[in-house]
């Protein structure tokens, strides 16, 4: 059966020419660090790759670090928080704050916790019903005593585009350094972080069609820095192990080639969502959309049905060919629904149903009416055998 | 397809569940019995046809709002129970209907709890309004886990067959696997128990 993709935020296939040329240097073996051709031919690959990832955000190659994955990225930054040795390049005192919004994802979220034990002011700023940060209540929290603030800036889950710039201002009107974590964000929206004035900002490159297991740092030039990995002077001393070379030829050719895509897809997928959207609309009654896309990215829509799980529509639609993934607790593992959802004060019986659609480059108009086509009659499946939908409640 | 995430047996039941209560059926019941909580994302209704002189279930009907897992659970109970004696249905553990199954994966055997929990409910439902307040189960045990319906006696009885941890309790009674309000009552209980009948001493962390 051919199955129609609609989860390209949790990851991406390989973009063709991605593929070709990470064979391409598929023999190139050399350690980076060596002095002789191999090594050599090794790190002229990596530095083309990190002239690559710079020119796509403005940055200087200088300023790009590459890592294992963007929660490696995420876990670096927020680590900075913590460090307090006297001989360090950062002096923040222990005590320092961090502040995040409350919809991060776990590599934030947990970070922060594990922070929070070891003596770190934590605090989370909340959302809005349509899933963007407060942002007075960002200014209420941030102060001197803010080391850094990190929000990100497209949500994973709602696809909901944070006011990064703002966030960005009041953080920096304190002194505190600002990151932000941008993998949802990176190849679908144009970035400058000169413009921005961003210190920190994470990218991963299974998100944009690139290999898993790879990611950059941008670290604005001058900015404090201590390393998550250490034992190595890779990466101008700032994360030790031998470079992901093969790796990193997939994030550098997978950001030259979202350059030449991003605009035109944008502009593509806006049509697809609303295609999508108002079709969902007109089939199904009791819905809610926990994307709005007067905030959102283009490229996801999230939805939740009324009198119907989650994991169960899932598995519904994973049979007739439609990948897609829900805030469902069951679906999870875990036994909570959506964090982000009940963040946005979305009614109970709503977060326990919801879907994501996430479109990406090889989402078809066909693909989308093929959808529309069988997910009124699953939703309408459920809903009979419901116990809170129709009938006896 | 490559491999399901669950058996074919599953798969089987959750595609085409048995025995679901749809409204313009009008299926006559002499029992009902509810567990779960919307909140916690699982609820479950079981309706039961119940013949007066033999206590036999002649037919049942179901409602759920559920994953994959607690539809194809409860649809393969509502098979296992049809033409069985009251008494014999309230031996059937959650083991029974997972071994139906062929397995669970072991973050899901919660939901094969549910059917089980409103069957006994049902079943109660049925005694009360016929005379037999002697035959309810579990009438005066306070309840712990409001999401799962699992009283202390549940928990008593779980200590009894082997639990040993928090985490062993939830596998055997699913308390405070939904929204996890009860959690440190459950630790508290289960220490409780553990001290009484094996004079076991734990740290419980809440």
């Amino acid at each position: 059966m051919q199955r129609i993709y609609l989860d390209h935020n949790a990851t991406t296939p390989l973009h063709p020419e991605v593929k070709k040329a990470i064979i391409e240097s598929i023999d190139v073996f050399g350690n980076p660090s060596s002095l002789h051709e191999d090594g050599r031919r090794a790190r002229a690959l990596i530095e083309d790759a990190r002239e690559k990832v710079a020119g796509l955000i403005n940055a200087d190659p200088e300023e790009i670090m590459f890592v294992g994955s963007g929660s490696e990225a995420n876990n670096t930054v927020l680590s900075l928080v913590s460090c307090s040795g006297a001989r360090c390049s950062l002096h923040a005192p222990v005590e320092s704050d961090l502040v995040i919004s409350a919809i991060e994802h776990p590599c934030i979220l947990e970070t922060s916790k594990c922070l929070k034990n070891r003596g770190t002011t934590v605090k989370r700023i909340g959302v809005d019903k349509r899933g963007l940060v407060r942002m007075d209540d960002l200014e209420q929290a941030v102060s001197e005593n803010t080391s850094l603030v990190s929000i990100m800036m497209v949500n994973n889950e709602t696809g909901a585009i944070q006011d990064v710039q703002r966030a960005l201002e009041i953080a920096h009107a304190s002194g505190a350094m600002f990151h932000t974590d941008a993998v949802q964000a990176v190849g679908k929206l144009p970035l400058d972080v000169k413009k921005l004035d961003v210190d920190f900002l994470t990218i991963s490159a299974h998100k944009i069609y690139g290999p898993k297991g790879v990611g950059a740092l941008y670290v604005k030039k001058g900015t404090p820095f201590c390393p998550l990995i250490r034992g190595g002077h890779q990466e101008m001393g700032r994360r030790a192990g031998t470079e992901n070379t093969l790796g990193i030829v997939g994030l550098g050719r997978a950001v030259e080639l979202r350059a030449l895509e991003m605009e035109a897809e944008a502009e593509r997928l806006t049509g697809l969502n609303r295609l999508l959207r108002e079709g969902i609309e007109s089939r199904i009654e009791n819905i809610h959309f926990n994307s709005d896309p007067a905030c959102c990215i283009h490229s996801t829509l999230n939805v939740s049905f009324e009198g119907v799980e989650g994991e169960a529509l899932l598995l519904y639609l994973d049979y007739e060919g439609v990948e897609v993934s829900t805030g469902s607790a069951c679906a999870s593992g875990s036994l909570d629904p959506s964090y982000v959802l009940l963040e946005m004060d979305l009614p109970i019986e709503f977060t326990h149903g919801s879907l994501r659609f996430s479109m990406g480059r090889s989402t078809t108009r066909e693909e989308v009416d093929y959808v529309l086509d069988v997910l009124p009659g699953i939703v309408r499946k459920l809903r009979r055998m419901s116990t809170v939908y129709g009938g006896e409640r | 397809m490559s491999s399901w995430l669950y058996t074919d047996k599953v798969k089987d039941h959750f595609m085409n569940p048995r025995n679901i209560m749809f409204d313009d059926e009008d299926f006559q019941f002499d029992a009902e019995g509810k567990t779960g909580n919307i909140k916690c994302g699982d609820e479950m209704i079981f309706y039961l046809k119940i013949d007066p002189d033999t206590l036999t279930i002649t037919d049942c009907r179901w409602k759920t709002f559920g994953c994959a897992s607690a539809i194809a659970s409860t649809s393969v109970l509502s098979e296992m129970i049809k033409g069985m004696t009251l008494d014999d249905v309230r031996n059937i553990t959650n083991v029974d209907i997972m071994n139906e199954l062929g397995g669970l994966p072991d973050n899901k055997v919660h939901c094969s709890v549910l059917g089980d929990k409103a069957l006994a409910e049902a079943i109660n439902n049925y005694y009360r309004g016929h005379g037999m307040e002697d035959k309810v189960h579990d009438a005066e045990s306070r309840i712990v886990c409001e999401c799962l319906n699992v009283s202390e006696e549940e928990i008593e009885h779980a200590v009894l067959e082997g639990a040993r941890n928090y985490y062993q309790l939830q596998e055997m009674t699913k308390v405070g696997t939904s929204c996890g309000k009860c959690e440190d009552d459950a630790k508290e209980r289960l220490a409780f128990y553990l001290d009484k009948h094996f004079q076991i001493n734990v740290c419980v962390q809440t």
